[in-house]
């Protein structure tokens, strides 16, 4: 962190895998590295996932209880139990990343590819390499592992910490 | 006319101001930036993106349903 100027600066907590919520620690991330802020996102539990080469992201219905889909000129709710019915969630995936594509929605993968060149930092949790048995040569070039302490030392120096 | 013309009709945030950034990094300081946008977010966007990276926000006009910002860089 770059405090001894007036550098601003933004630390995310990345803690979910899904293809929804992968969109909202990359979409700031981003958007943060654009505005001249330093950025550091810590990639833990099942967000460690979204640093991983190929990304193979899904969403659920389930514990999703405001989901909606477009469809049929109406936003058709999603009822969590419907999850259980096989083919659900891979039908609600498709829907999105249709969607996504259409209304000119960048591609996580093109994010994270942005957020590499404009130098935002990225931790990768030890303890959940361990835990999921991941090593690095899962994950793309650019991470570095560390744990909660390298993750609050950076924290204290941050002027926006977010929980994701 | 500005230096240089941007054409983001079509995307949504963040890729407006991701783009931006990256075509006013390879412009001459002074040099301006066109940007065509249809995102509506965008205008509040590049409002505060030019506020807090101390580039100057020349203009900001909307024509039918596309926007356009000229930005200057001074930062």
């Amino acid at each position: 962190m770059n405090k001894d100027s007036n550098t601003k600066s933004m630390s995310l907590i990345v803690t979910k895998g899904s293809l929804d919520w992968a969109y909202p620690p990359f979409i700031l991330a981003t958007t943060a590295a654009a505005m001249g802020l330093d950025v550091t996102m810590f990639f833990t539990f099942y967000g460690l996932t979204l640093l991983k080469k190929k990304l193979d992201m899904s969403v659920t219905t389930l514990g999703n209880p405001a989901m909606a889909m477009p469809m049929f000129g109406m936003h058709m709710g999603m009822p969590n139990l419907v999850s259980v019915i096989p083919g659900v969630d891979a039908a609600a995936t498709a829907m999105m990343k249709n969607l996504i594509k259409k209304k000119g929605v960048a591609s996580i993968e093109e994010l994270r590819a942005t957020a590499l060149e404009s130098d935002v930092k990225m931790i990768a949790c030890q303890m959940t390499m361990d835990l999921f048995e991941y090593t690095l040569d899962d994950m793309i070039e650019g991470p570095v592992l560390g744990g909660a302490a390298t993750y609050i030392e950076n924290a204290t120096k941050c002027d926006i910490n977010l929980f994701i | 006319m500005a230096d240089q013309l941007l054409d983001v009709k079509g995307l949504n945030c963040p890729l407006p101001i991701l783009r931006a950034k990256k075509a006013l990094k390879d412009l001459a300081m002074g040099g301006t930036l066109e940007v065509l946008a249809t995102d509506p977010g965008a205008v509040k966007d590049f409002e505060a993106f030019c506020r807090t990276t101390g580039n100057e926000l020349v203009s900001s006009n909307e024509e039918g349903k596309v926007f356009s910002f000229v930005i200057k860089r001074t930062a």
